[in-house]
């Protein structure tokens, strides 16, 4: 059997001529503006901030051309962004006023910092919610009845019991952590109505559009440092809730990339989870803490090198994090076949394939930008702290996350595991690179006591 | 663990032990040993706070475990013998990984595997087998031009009755395990030079003697001092402004060694500078280099985040702390000679002999000045709002007892709910927070907050604005009253004056004695003791019924005596009116008196005047392979990249010529996500052979060679 030669082309078009229309003007698009920036501040950037722009406008070409949902999203958080920074006006002459996220419409109920950031909050319980309804739908045409209503009467009891614990303050705090199982009531009655996936189709907009709240707000509080005062300002990485507002729209983001390559939305209930636990922290660390209040930089802050450091890290972060939940998703599938090959378990959650397809490129992406993340951090500690490895706590535990997930990956490419044992690990890699993340600032002193509680 | 490995496998005759060695060395079971080793020792260091002073870790662990843990070298573990040990033995087994698999990769790489069968390809998890019009020329011809286009390198071989072209891309993925892998030794090799590893050797072998005794650098022998030619160190050295040094010292367990320098570095100024909310902006050091090298000495400021490199050495903004500031005190003596301060000119860091009329001799040891207080919270508005403080002096008394107390005074007063008071800390050791004694302020000096330097003001001056004299600061009052309420004498004169002139109402001369001596004896025991002498001046004095009765006239009598001692002191100062506030301030004064007991000290100091003297904490190092660490850096993350993301894709088309054109083999196979190579492979059959997914694919099942 064969076929004209002429209706198949032979050689490969090359990776230019392969883009579309929208992708090119997708480029032109980012080098207009980034010709635009250039024209109005470049006499006022040094060749620093120049170089980064550069570089983030290549990336961010990069990125869309890779990535196509990227385009409309970056699309929307600039323009969003921008509606915030030019409601406080004083851009291109005199000075901004904080004080309009009182007044201007936009700022006070969209897209001032800490309006945005609730929003992005909201959006992400809301997601996670609509993700996991999406397990509990119709099964055969009829309610999932008794799963859902099984996990309704558990989780809210326990839902209920930490929020009446807390709200009561025989134990300040905890009512926090019930959102967590309130989210997975919610869900599992919402899922006895849904007759097909839609909660899911819901679940990954509402993703999205948390995702642009969250970093829209950073970027307005970018501006927002400065309008505090002018010798404030600074890139908004710099402590615990800026970087926990940074890790769940990076770990969402990331997470989106793999739902729409993977052509399964059934794993956002449970990454989804990992990002409404650290909404949880970051309410309970504005309501308790205050912890949004912009304060200026300590000296040992005040380096372009956080700018790369920090956000680099979170990538890290994110995977490990995906790969971990997953890793829950990984055993519950495994148990489901195993006990009940006809239940949600093993009917709803992505093939164990798939899971492991995905926990292993988030195991890799997160462990590629680790590594480039604590090397920044030694090149920046040559400047800082007088040596590119001081044996610090935070380093060393930076070491100890990055030989686990090292054994890990040796673990799968030299000797082939896979499985239940690999899917514990990733779950335990969860924790240790918790502890270096959080543990480290609560529990160790040292050089790196930025974050603290 | 590793070794009994080896041992249990069968071992064929004729190895050398070489060949053993390099297997054991090289082994994953040992690399993966030594990696738990260095992540266990690694967590021990982040949970024992490294480097602290022994006395410390002998006070926390007792001496037992102190002992122990000074011998395991718990206290500086990435320093510790056994750890460099565990870290050289890591770096062996990964080179003798690498040399052991290098050769095979390199192989992997290179060879195209021209002598494929036919069958072993049908067993691919992707290939087609398809019959084609096309002669074997041809069909190879268009193969070759669909993968080259791919970005395949592409050989060819003729086996007679058929051909094989190999195809392959992505081989870098290979260098990516050479890259990571050597970088790995690169970055330990390179960073074990630049770190304690030289200094270790030379303590071994006996050419260098840790320095334990507290001397001058310029004392310490040569055994315990190393020369400037050393190649990589880490050490710091604190100047005060205007001092110079041409050495640093190294912190060795409980000790140091000098490390000398090629040049001199004097701190000709430190600056440290505020946000308004109080927080530092930065601290930063002038300094000088002096070198013979240099035609003249080279200025440079150094700040936290932009060292100064100088002749391969870098300088760094490590620390700051006093360096000896100059203070001058009012000291109040508590007690009946209280009205008259003594003036006292003391240094931070030393300690001065004093003596106190009736109390002994004490010695102060003046322990810091802190020129910033400031109290940052968040107000009922939830704005974040900050209360500066002013300067502070921290200090320490002790008594020939040995007793000692330690305080903390504000040079200025301190604005609460309205009123001034000076506040003065005490606490009898470092584990306790400090207790305050809030001083009052007599009305009229609110003008003493504004003298307050402000944190800009401060910044850039650093001096004080109150003058050094003796000019009212408002304490005056205070001190007065209490002088006079510890004074039997004028108690006694007071008490006469206050029953007899007939302010209050008592009866005849017999009771009016009773009263003045009730008075008389209520004010002494408060003075002594405060309400809780008088509490028990009541309790041990009458019945139970009636104490609570006692206790309401003798509150009110004693009340009525502290009025009347108030009252003299204004007349004395020259108050005619008696404000509101004048009032006030007799019930923050009574206050102050009653807790004052606590307080310890038989004197208040007065901070009155200072010179803030800084000194900058310099870290200098030199490190000359940082750039083999930073070199290895890229190649690791170069190598990672190459592993995760750039798959060895292997492609085959076997050809043979068949009855109306030919018969072909298309398989491939890729070393990293499969997914995606299926795609790819479905694409490239299509390209190269014009097969059509689904019409005849043989996809055999999962295996790949």
């Amino acid at each position: 059997m064969s076929v004209p030669h002429e209706a198949i082309e032979i050689e490969s078009p090359g990776f230019f001529r392969s883009l579309s229309t929208r992708d090119w003007a997708w480029g032109v698009f980012v080098v207009a503006a980034t010709t635009f920036i250039l024209a109005v501040y470049g006499e006022r950037m040094d060749r620093y901030e120049i170089g980064v722009l550069l570089l983030s406008a290549g990336g961010t070409v990069w990125m869309g051309w890779y990535w196509r949902a990227f385009q409309p999203y970056a699309i929307v958080v600039g323009a969003l962004s921008l509606i915030g920074v030019l409601s406080y006006g004083g851009v291109f002459s005199g000075t901004g006023d904080l004080a309009r996220n009182e007044t201007n419409f936009f700022l006070k109920y969209l897209v001032s910092g800490q309006s945005a950031t609730m929003w992005m909050c909201a959006l992400y319980f809301a997601a996670t919610t609509a993700y996991l309804a999406s397990l509990f739908r119709y099964k055969d045409g009829t309610p999932a009845l008794r799963p859902a209503l099984t996990i309704m009467a558990v989780t809210g009891l326990i839902g209920a019991g930490f929020w009446y614990v807390g709200s009561s303050n025989m134990v300040s705090g905890v009512e926090f952590i019930a959102p967590m199982f309130l989210i997975l009531t919610a869900a599992a009655f919402i899922g006895l109505f849904a007759r097909s996936d839609f909660p899911a189709q819901v679940g990954t907009a509402l993703a999205w559009a948390g995702s642009v709240m969250g970093l829209a707000g950073l970027f307005v509080r970018w501006r927002e440092t400065f309008l505090h005062d002018a010798t404030w300002g600074y890139i908004p990485v710099s402590n615990l809730y800026e970087v926990f507002i940074l890790f769940a729209v990076m770990t969402t983001l990331m997470y989106l990339y793999y739902e729409q390559r993977s052509r399964s939305q059934a794993m956002g209930g449970f990454v989804m989870l990992v990002v409404s636990a650290s909404v949880a922290f970051l309410l309970w660390y504005i309501t308790d803490r205050q912890a949004h209040i912009v304060e200026p930089l300590v000296p040992a802050l005040q380096s372009w090198w956080m700018k790369i450091h920090v956000p680099t890290n979170f990538v890290g972060y994110g995977g490990f994090a995906i790969a971990a939940m997953l890793g829950v998703a990984y055993l519950l599938r495994a148990r489901g076949e195993r006990v009940n090959p006809n239940g949600l378990l093993a009917t709803r959650l992505p093939s164990r394939e798939v899971i492991d397809d995905v926990s292993y490129k988030a195991i890799a992406i997160g462990f590629a930008f680790f590594t480039i993340a604590t090397i920044l951090g030694a090149l920046w500690a040559a400047e800082a702290w007088g040596g590119y490895w001081s044996w610090d706590p935070k380093e060393t535990w930076a070491l100890i996350v990055w030989l686990n997930y090292a054994a890990w990956l040796h673990m799968r490419f030299t000797k082939g595991w896979r499985g239940v044992g690999m899917a514990w690990w990733s779950i335990g890699g969860l924790f240790i690179t918790t502890f270096a993340f959080l543990g480290v600032n609560m529990f160790l002193s040292g050089l790196h006591s930025y974050g603290e509680l | 663990m590793s070794s009994t490995t080896v041992e249990t496998r069968r071992q064929p005759r004729g190895r050398s032990t070489t060949v053993i060695v390099l297997e054991f060395l090289g082994s994953m079971n040992l690399a993966i040993t030594l990696l738990v080793a260095v992540g266990i020792a690694s967590i021990i260091g982040t949970v024992l706070e490294q480097n602290r002073p022994y006395q410390e870790y002998l006070l926390n662990f007792g001496p037992f475990w102190h002992e122990i843990f000074a011998g395991m070298a718990l206290y500086d573990v990435y320093s510790a013998g056994w750890f460099l040990f565990i870290m050289t033995f890591l770096v062996t087994s990964t080179a003798v990984c690498v040399y052991r698999h290098a050769p095979s990769m390199i192989r992997e790489m290179r060879q195209f595997r021209l002598s494929v069968k036919e069958k072993s390809l049908r067993s691919f998890r992707h290939n087609v087998a398809l019959d084609l019009e096309s002669p074997p020329d041809a069909v190879l011809d268009r193969a070759r031009r669909a993968l080259t286009s791919r970005g395949y390198r592409v050989r060819v071989k003729d086996h007679g009755d058929h051909q094989v072209m190999s195809a392959m891309k992505g081989a870098t993925n290979r260098l990516g395990y050479l890259f990571t892998h050597v970088a790995i030794v690169v970055i330990c090799v390179g960073a074990l030079l630049d770190g304690r590893m030289p200094l270790k050797l030379a303590e071994l072998t006996g050419r260098l003697v840790v320095e334990t005794r507290d001397i001058p650098a310029s004392q310490v022998p040569a055994i315990s001092r190393l020369g400037p030619n050393n190649p990589s160190f880490r050490g710091g050295v604190e100047l005060a402004e205007g001092q110079s040094a041409g050495i640093v010292f190294i912190t060795v367990r409980d000790g140091y060694v000098v490390q000398e320098l090629p040049f001199r570095v004097e701190v000709r100024e430190f600056r440290m500078e505020h946000f308004d909310t109080g927080t530092p902006r930065l601290f930063e050091s002038d300094l000088v280099i002096y070198d013979d090298d240099l035609d003249e000495p080279l200025e440079h400021t150094i700040r936290v985040n932009h060292p100064l490199i100088y002749k391969g050495h870098a300088i760094y903004q490590a620390s700051f702390a006093d360096g000896g500031s100059e203070l001058n005190f009012n000291i109040w003596p508590f007690g009946p000679r209280g009205v008259e301060p003594v003036q006292f000119e003391g240094k931070v860091f030393e300690n001065y002999p004093m003596e106190v009329d009736g109390h002994g001799n004490w010695l102060v040891e003046i322990m810091n000045l802190e020129v910033h207080n400031s109290n940052r919270f968040i107000d009922d508005d939830g704005k974040a709002v900050t209360r500066h403080l002013g300067p502070s002096v921290h200090l320490r008394l002790r008594n020939q007892a040995g007793e000692s107390w330690e305080f903390e005074n504000y040079m200025y007063p301190v604005e609460e709910e309205g009123r001034l008071f000076f506040l003065s800390g005490m606490r009898e050791d470092a584990t306790q927070e400090f207790r305050f004694l809030h001083i009052p302020v007599a009305p009229g000096h609110e003008r003493l907050i504004d003298l307050r330097p402000d944190q800009a003001r401060a910044d850039h001056m650093g001096d004080p604005v109150m003058g050094a004299g003796p000019g009212p600061t408002g304490i005056e009052r205070f001190m007065t009253f209490q002088a006079m309420l510890s004074n039997p004498e004028v108690i006694e004169r007071v008490v006469q004056q206050s029953v007899t002139s007939g302010a209050m109402p008592v009866g005849d001369e017999a009771m009016q004695t009773q009263v003045a001596q009730t008075m008389g004896r209520l004010l002494n025991v408060f003075a002594q003791g405060g309400y809780d002498a008088l509490a028990h001046e009541i309790e041990t004095r009458t019945p139970p019924d009636q104490v609570e009765q006692v206790t309401d006239v003798f509150v009110r009598v004693l009340h009525a005596g502290l009025q009347a001692l108030y009252l003299e002191v204004l007349a004395e100062e020259g108050v005619e009116q008696i404000s509101e506030a004048d009032m006030v301030f007799l019930e923050d004064a009574v206050s102050a008196i009653n807790a004052a007991r606590f307080y310890g000290a038989p004197v208040f100091f007065q901070l009155a005047d200072f010179n803030h003297i800084e000194a900058s904490g310099l870290m200098i190092t030199k490190a000359p392979y940082k750039n083999v660490v930073y070199f290895g850096s890229a190649m690791l993350t170069l190598g990672i990249f190459l592993l995760f993301y750039v798959a060895h894709r292997r492609v085959w088309v076997w050809v043979k010529p068949g009855e109306q054109g030919s018969r072909a083999v298309l398989a491939g196979t890729s070393n990293r996500n499969m997914v995606e190579f299926g795609k790819e492979f479905q694409q490239l059959s299509a390209a190269a052979l014009g097969h059509r997914p689904g019409a005849d694919t043989q996809e055999s099942p999962e295996k790949t060679p």
